[in-house]
């Protein structure tokens, strides 16, 4: 197996093998930040710019660690544009930074499919940090990866996705990713938050959280955005918890060894209780270090492509 | 024509013999060894074992990839594979010596001196080969040498290992 | 000096003649059809091997002048309906200033005339400034020039004030146009909600919006015993209901365009903006559905909601992008390939689709069939010729066709409005 793409625009368009590559250079990459000298020499003198229309502390700042420890010099943007239809800005400002002979950039946009949109106006690389609704491929990637770490597998793995399906693009990249990799997946959430036709994409559907729970080896709880309640897809965010928000008590429908996971940043007391954020069937943490890895090898893997460019 | 330089006899007599060059270079004091991916690997097992046999102790083991300090990772074209480096023990002070089975241009050793660095500061390093075929485009030398084989540059070297090719040992010269 | 179209192989609503025919148009108008006309000084047209089909009619069309002539202005807008084989245009009033006062009317007619290429007719709106608060002067409006009324571009969704506009167009026997979407429901969708929104993440525009307009604005015709005429329709479940209506005389009419009835949604995944169209592009069961609507008669036209846009004001992401697509250009290819091929309709029904019925519709008596005494508006077709949409070949202002790159049936060869030949390939 060659990796032979120059972007990471999300997880659809991975194959298996691909996936699986990544995740297996990840593990070589997680030994690097454990040692005295969190540094290789990998990607000297490339520039990898992150580029960011939405506010991200986690991911921005684990991308901006991951292209550190390669070597690469790193320079963050944050653009504030609190609506999505800035999108004339976007390539207009890409294409401006990229002159400065960038190698990468790494793209949180509002727009779903606006990667796609820079992969085909930018001669860097491209690397989606979550688009939209659409997807977030290295946060998937993340979560496989740590799941792989708990359960030695993927294949056959019960993942219940938790929350706020119809907006999450962590739930889409999960979605596709465990399901390529063989994992089954259900996702849970209020039925105003479950979009239309979502079974299509191979997943089942079940809206009791106790019995999901007690079904699962693993459940990964999604950030609910306060504006959906704004929004009114939800009657309040205290029925919300009360439905869908984890707490020991519920948790303790299912196995003692199925393990809790949540992209971040939790809203403490909504998706999960602070006593289960912290508790010991809580992987958080881990998911944030091995953030770093994943980064690492999808950095390297992306920048060291030299041949025919895949989109 | 391939040329069958060393058969697995031979092989095990050289990892012998180097084990005892090693020893008496410098004891079992500090000692340690590291494998170069991939059949660097292999072969610095067995030196360990070599040296146990001799010794009866049991010397600290390394395994590095250098993947990541390659000169030419620009030049390539698909991106390499990464694999994992495990180096468990603090390698300060310690006497390392890498091991690798072809010694050619040297830059697979720059890269290896260069990534051990980042690891700690040893009280010595340095180098043992199955096979030193020349061609230096570095300023670097082996220590320890299992055989010289005078190659011209556009022959390979092959070296086949039990533990990573799953064939009896050799090692072939065979032209490009 | 008239004009003569020698060895015309006419195909009207009702049939394709079987021998080729003169046609001798005169003053506008076409004066004899028989099997030869000497055409000693008159110009003339030889239609050997063609198809001679009563001009085309578009009742739906975006002309964006005044207001934004960027994208397209009546002069551009004219040439590229002729090119597609339209004699006929109607224009939607979201201009800027919108259709809803004379002044605005003569501005058109006056500006479609100068181009002189087909006939314009402006649709006023049915609200003032289409703010859906109160009706505009329909009767002086009519008096300019305006023969339908609609608030294209949004549904009017004060439903006492469309049931008041219904009865007061039908006092003055004028068309009501109703673009049947329910702002609420869509709640900023920007394609179909379905199984391929959700795979890539867009937001959905349900089926539902448009369908329960369908429904109310049925149901306040039937309530009215008035017309209304439903357009762009999308969906398999608003053919159903337009379907019941008709079958309970209900006076509802319904058009339907060619992207609707030649891509599904699965084409928004590639995120080409000019794919995203207001109804939004359904999935593969509507797509069936709106052919098998147009085939037994459930629609009755076939237009193109022609809506030109700058390239930079639709390169702005999928989500940003405004409505539309243009059509004139591509139309007849599409439904001969698309319709025509296939044999879902034969030519006779595509000419009724395309020309006889909006006539009819709109209330043009002397348009849409090769008949002496008609007007002289003639659009002469070589069905089985084969060509490539390409993005230099559109005349329209703006090129925003998804249809790019897609090998089409059927050309247009020579347009004829009012006597006289307004375009030839």
């Amino acid at each position: 197996m060659e990796w032979k793409r120059k972007h990471l625009l999300g997880l659809e368009e991975l194959s298996k093998q691909e996936i699986q590559l990544i995740l297996e250079t990840a593990t070589s990459f997680k030994e690097v930040s454990f040692r005295d000298i969190k540094k290789v020499p990998a990607l000297r003198g490339k520039t990898v710019v992150t580029l960011f229309f939405e506010a991200s502390t986690r991911t921005r700042v684990s991308f901006e660690l991951a292209a550190k420890r390669l070597s690469a010099d790193t320079l963050n943007i944050a653009i504030n544009t609190s609506s999505t239809s800035k999108g004339e800005t976007l390539l207009d400002t890409a294409k401006n930074i990229e002159a400065m002979n960038v190698d990468a950039m790494v793209v949180r946009h509002g727009l779903s499919g606006s990667p796609f949109i820079l992969a085909q106006g930018l001669n860097c690389s491209v690397i989606n940090a979550g688009d939209g609704c659409r997807e977030h491929p290295t946060q998937a990637l993340l979560d496989m990866f740590t799941l792989k770490e708990k359960f030695g597998h993927l294949e056959g793995l019960k993942i219940a996705l938790v929350g706020d399906i119809l907006h999450s693009r962590v739930a889409r990249s999960n979605i596709w990713g465990l399901t390529k990799l063989g994992a089954q997946v259900t996702v849970c959430g209020p039925a105003t938050l479950m979009p239309r036709g979502i079974e299509q994409m191979g997943v089942g559907v079940d809206y009791d959280l106790k019995r999901v729970l007690k079904n699962s080896d693993a459940v990964i709880a999604l950030r609910l955005q306060k504006e959906r309640q704004e929004a009114k897809f939800l009657p309040s965010l205290r029925e919300y918890s009360r439905l869908f928000g984890i707490n020991q008590d519920k948790l303790s429908e299912g196995s003692s060894n199925l393990i809790v996971m949540h992209p971040g940043p939790t809203n403490r007391g909504v998706e999960l209780s602070a006593e289960v954020a912290d508790g010991k069937q809580s992987v958080i943490l881990e998911q944030v270090t091995n953030g770093v890895a994943v980064r690492m090898a999808v950095l390297y893997l992306v920048l060291g492509t030299k041949e025919e460019v895949v989109i | 024509m391939p040329q069958k330089i060393m058969d697995h006899e031979t092989i095990r007599r050289v990892i012998q013999r180097m084990a005892h060059e090693i020893l008496e270079k410098g004891g079992v004091e500090g000692l340690a060894l590291i494998g170069i991916r991939t059949r660097g690997v292999a072969l610095a097992e067995r030196l360990k074992k070599a040296i146990k046999n001799i010794e009866g102790i049991e010397i600290p083991f390394g395994v590095l990839d250098i993947t990541l300090y390659r000169d030419d990772l620009t030049l390539v074209g698909a991106t390499p594979l990464v694999r994992q480096t495990k180096i468990d023990f603090d390698i300060t002070d310690k006497r390392i010596v890498l091991v690798d089975d072809v010694f050619f241009s040297g830059r697979t050793t720059r890269a290896a001196l260069d990534a051990l660095i980042d690891f700690g500061r040893p009280a010595k390093i340095e180098l043992a080969v199955l096979v030193d075929r020349g061609h230096r485009e570095l300023p670097i030398r082996a220590d320890f040498v299992g055989k010289n084989i005078p190659t011209s540059k556009n022959q390979k070297v092959k070296v086949v290992l039990g533990e990573t090719d799953g064939q009896q040992d050799e090692v072939v010269v065979e032209d490009k | 000096m008239g004009l003569v179209i020698k060895n015309a192989i006419i195909v009207n609503n009702d049939k394709i003649w079987d021998r080729p025919q003169d046609i001798l148009c005169e003053d506008g108008k076409i004066v004899k059809i028989v099997s030869s006309i000497n055409a000693g000084g008159h110009e003339t047209v030889d239609a050997k091997g063609k198809k001679v089909l009563p001009g085309l009619i578009d009742i739906h069309v975006h002309l964006r002048q005044p207001g934004r002539e960027d994208k397209e202005t009546i002069e551009t807008g004219s040439k590229a309906a002729v090119k597609g084989g339209f004699t006929t245009i109607m224009c939607m009033p979201n201009t800027n200033p919108v259709i809803d006062n004379p002044m605005t009317v003569e501005y058109i007619m006056h500006e479609a005339n100068r181009v002189g290429l087909c006939h314009v007719y402006p649709i006023g709106s049915i609200t003032k400034a289409q703010k859906d608060e109160e009706l505009t002067d329909m009767a002086e409006l009519k008096a300019a020039g305006c023969i339908a009324f609609s608030d294209d571009g949004k549904s009017v969704l004060n439903s006492r004030l469309f049931r008041l506009a219904m009865e007061y167009a039908k006092m003055l026997d004028v068309l009501i146009i109703e673009h049947c979407q329910d702002p609420l429901l869509t709640s900023g969708g920007v394609m179909n909600e379905g199984a391929v929104s959700t795979r890539v993440g867009l937001k959905g525009d349900p089926g539902i919006a448009e369908t329960v307009t369908v429904g109310r604005d049925i149901e306040i015709a039937r309530y009215l015993d008035a017309r209304v005429h439903l357009a762009h329709m999308s969906l398999k479940r608003s053919c159903e209901l337009i379907r019941w209506a008709k079958s309970q005389g209900v006076k509802v009419t319904a058009e339907a365009c060619p992207h609707h009835f030649s891509l599904t949604d699965e084409a928004c995944a590639s995120f080409d903006t000019s794919t995203k169209v207001n109804p939004p592009l359904r999935a593969r069961e509507d797509v069936q559905a709106i052919k098998e609507a147009i085939a037994d008669g459930t629609i009755d036209c076939i237009v193109t909601d022609h809506a030109p846009h700058t390239k930079e004001d639709k390169e702005v992401g999928f989500d940003g992008a405004p409505f539309g697509l243009i059509g004139l250009e591509t139309s007849l290819g599409l439904v001969i390939k698309e319709l025509v091929k296939p044999e879902i309709i034969n030519l006779p029904k595509m000419v009724d689709k395309m020309s006889t019925a909006p006539a009819k519709v709109i209330g043009l008596k002397s348009k849409g069939i090769i008949k002496e005494g008609f007007d002289a508006d003639i659009t002469i077709i070589d069905e089985n010729k084969e060509w490539t949409v390409a993005k230099e070949g559109f005349v329209s202002k703006s090129k925003n066709s998804p249809f790019i790159g897609w090998k089409l049936s059927g050309q247009v060869e020579c347009t004829i409005c009012n006597g006289k030949v307004v375009y030839k390939v």
